[in-house]
């Protein structure tokens, strides 16, 4: 049994391998066993990093390489095949069995290392590793880099400029002795007059300061004059409404009688103590009061003071002007609304100019160039003369009416009429004619006739004149018993005019006719009596008591229309009363400075038919 | 003998006399201007007989002081025509006879 025989057959089959595989197949939808069952076995795999030269790849591989390498395949492939015959041959060499082959390819490779030798020492070639894509990717990333600028800058060069000079030893030495010249100079110079220096230095520092300041609240004055209208309309708005709205219309139940309603009321500090002595309203601006500040008082004779109020600001005057004696009367010029006429306690004139900065009088009459000897109390302007030249006449106390023209910046007085009382003559001296004066008080022009005007006096009597008699008196009233405060030409009837007096009576006359028309008796001593501008039968009174009297003659001849109790304190005195030309206003001055300024309440405006 | 004696005091008298330093021109503000004259009369003191080192001697001093390129003149006559910074001159004399004009340019 052992010497048997079994053959072993080596087959090439993989004995894991099944022998069997049955697959379905989807075409025939059919299980089929598969013809060929693959029999290799792999036992181990490595992948590869190289390529065939000649393939696609290697060759595109080659042409990426450096360009200097071109002939670098070229040779790389001589070097290569020349080191595969080398190695041929060193592996042949050993053996010798190949006689004359290896004499041969000894040659040859003899041959080609010379040729190699002689070759110029070949650019070393990169060793080119052909990379396959498999295993080898390329990745690059760069970062951001921010884009360049270019900045350059270049401060400015300071300013230059030229200068060019010569010297010598001259120019040097007269430039000392010039200077030591200057020094002794300075030095005598200081001695006598620091003190000089100081004063005009101070002086010099005031003006500058007042003008700065001047010069600051010049920019805004035109606005802060707008904002204290503004304040002082919000402050007192209700007034305004008053004056401009508001009408009484209990009147209507009241019968005839009419009221007074008090509105604003203009005070300042500096005329506490003042008087008011006089009232004027401006032509033009109608709500522009000229109030004359001075004293009654005979024996307390201070200074006085002009200042103009605006309806518009209660609170403050538009324009002060300030004058050593009293102011008695003022009078506003018809044409020229800026030109204010003054007469004063110490029977000086004067021309006060509002256009003009100065708060002093642009004219005035002095004691050489002719003055009255006693208080004016009374001015008024006329028209202008032959030449044009402004003038004005003023009454006063000495007697005399003057006319006062301003020529060539000067005013030049011209009597007009001595006020004498008849059957007075001679009384004092021997030789002399001396003619004892009546003391004038008030006079009023007429309005349509030029030429006439009456006269009030002291003694209560009333003169009718003309300018063109100088001597002599057209006619006179015997008036009343005291002296006459005030007398008026109606604005409308040509005829009639009125006179109020200290003996209580308010009278009006016609004056062709010697007696008065009408007599009231208003039990308290008239200070002022006014017509007004819009009736010809309405005229307003003022008591001493503080009390406003306003009459219609056409409602009722015999009684006020109105008494009213304008004045608050029983001390204070009313001292004048002016209409205001536009509005249904009078205006009250008194004895404390204060200017009280009322509305009529309808039944007083009646204006006749 | 007399006269000549007389002339020779008053030589030296008016190089005594006029030995302040003299300002006849310049720009600078004030402070500039004084530490300028000042640094000036200790230059030209300092140097009496060497212009050159005393003109060194202040432009370098003005160069740290007020800034670069300043220069000097010092002489006793000399014309002068130069473009100048505004308020960067001086052109003053001292000593009686020396002339010396400090300015800036760059």
């Amino acid at each position: 049994e052992l010497k048997e025989e079994f053959t072993c057959i080596l087959k090439a089959n993989n004995p894991h391998a099944p022998q069997n595989i049955i697959r379905y197949s989807f075409k025939e939808r059919a299980y089929k066993s598969v013809s060929h069952v693959d029999q290799m076995a792999i036992h181990f795999s490595l992948n590869g990093n190289l390529i065939l030269k000649d393939s696609d790849e290697g060759r595109r591989q080659g042409v990426k390489v450096s360009p200097a390498a071109e002939k670098a395949p070229v040779e790389t492939s001589a070097v290569i095949s020349e080191e595969a015959e080398i190695k041929d041959e060193g592996s042949k060499g050993d053996t010798q069995a190949a006689g004359q082959e290896e004499t041969e390819v000894s040659g040859t490779a003899e041959v080609s290392e010379e040729a190699e030798t002689e070759e110029p020492s070949p650019i070393k070639p990169k060793e080119q590793k052909f990379a396959n894509q498999f295993n080898f990717t390329e990745r690059a990333s760069t970062t951001q880099n921010n884009p360049m600028r270019e900045a350059a800058c270049q401060p400015e060069s300071a300013p230059f400029k030229n200068f060019s000079v010569t010297v010598n030893q001259w120019n040097i030495y007269d430039a000392y002795v010039e200077e030591l010249k200057r020094i002794e100079k300075a030095k005598e110079k200081e001695k006598p007059r620091p003190q000089t220096a100081r004063q005009e230095e101070e002086r010099k520092k005031g003006r500058k300061l007042t003008t700065l300041e001047s010069q600051g609240i010049n920019k805004i004055s035109k606005a802060a004059k707008i904002t204290e209208r503004m304040v002082n309309q919000n402050i007192f708005d209700d007034i305004a409404e008053d004056f401009k709205y508001f009408e009484d219309e209990s009147d209507e139940f009241r019968g005839q009688q009419g009221t007074l309603l008090p509105l604003w009321k203009f005070q300042c500090d500096k005329t506490k103590k003042l008087a008011v002595t006089a009232i004027s309203w401006n032509p033009k601006y109608k709500d522009l009061i000229a109030v004359g500040y001075g004293s009654y008082d005979f024996v307390k004779q201070g200074h006085g003071m002009l200042l103009l109020y605006s309806l518009k600001n209660p609170s403050f005057p538009e324009y002060v002007f300030s004058s050593e004696s009293g102011i008695m009367c003022v009078d506003f010029h018809n044409d020229y609304p800026y030109l204010l006429a003054v007469g004063f306690y110490d029977g000086n004139v004067a021309i006060y100019n509002l256009k003009k900065a100065t708060s002093q009088p642009s004219y005035k009459s002095s004691a050489n160039s002719g003055k009255h000897m006693e208080p004016v109390w009374q001015v008024k302007w006329q028209n202008n003369g032959v030449y044009n030249n402004l003038n004005f006449f003023s009454v006063s106390s000495d007697g005399q009416i003057v006319s006062w023209t301003l020529m060539k910046n000067e005013l030049v007085h011209t009597d007009v009429i001595k006020l004498s009382v008849e059957g007075t003559t001679v009384q004092w001296q021997e030789g002399l004619q001396l003619q004892m004066l009546g003391c004038g008080t008030s006079f009023d022009f007429h309005k349509k006739i030029d030429y006439l005007f009456l006269v009030g006096t002291e003694e209560g009597k009333i003169y009718k004149c003309s300018k063109y008699y100088s001597s002599q008196f057209l006619d006179v009233f015997e008036a009343h018993h005291m002296a006459v405060d005030s007398v008026r030409w109606n604005p409308y009837h040509l005829k009639v005019f009125i006179s109020c007096s200290s003996d209580w009576t308010v009278k009006i006359w016609d004056h062709t006719i010697k007696t008065p028309m009408f007599v009231y008796d208003l039990s308290c001593a008239v200070a002022d009596v006014a017509w007004s501008p819009y009736s010809s039968t309405v005229f307003a009174a003022v008591t001493t008591d503080g009390k406003a009297h306003v009459f219609d003659l056409s409602v009722n001849k015999y009684e006020a229309l109105c008494t009213q109790l304008v004045v608050a304190k029983k001390k204070n005195k009313i001292t004048h009363i002016q209409f205001n030309p536009v509005y249904p206003v009078i205006v009250v001055g008194d004895e404390q400075g204060h200017v009280i300024s009322l509305k009529l309440s309808p039944n007083l405006r009646k204006v006749p038919k | 003998m007399a006269d000549t004696g007389e002339g020779k005091k008053e030589e030296a008298d008016y190089k005594r006399l006029h030995n302040f330093p003299l300002i006849r021109h310049t720009d600078m503000p004030e402070e500039m201007r004084v530490e300028a004259m000042e640094l000036c009369v200790t230059a030209c003191e300092k140097y009496t007989t060497n212009n050159e080192s005393a003109a060194k001697m202040i432009k370098e001093m003005m160069d740290k002081k007020f800034g670069s390129s300043w220069h000097v003149v010092i002489g006793e006559s000399f014309g002068l025509e130069v473009t100048h910074e505004v308020k960067s001159l001086l052109y003053m004399f001292f000593g009686g006879s020396l002339a010396v004009c400090v300015w800036k340019c760059s």
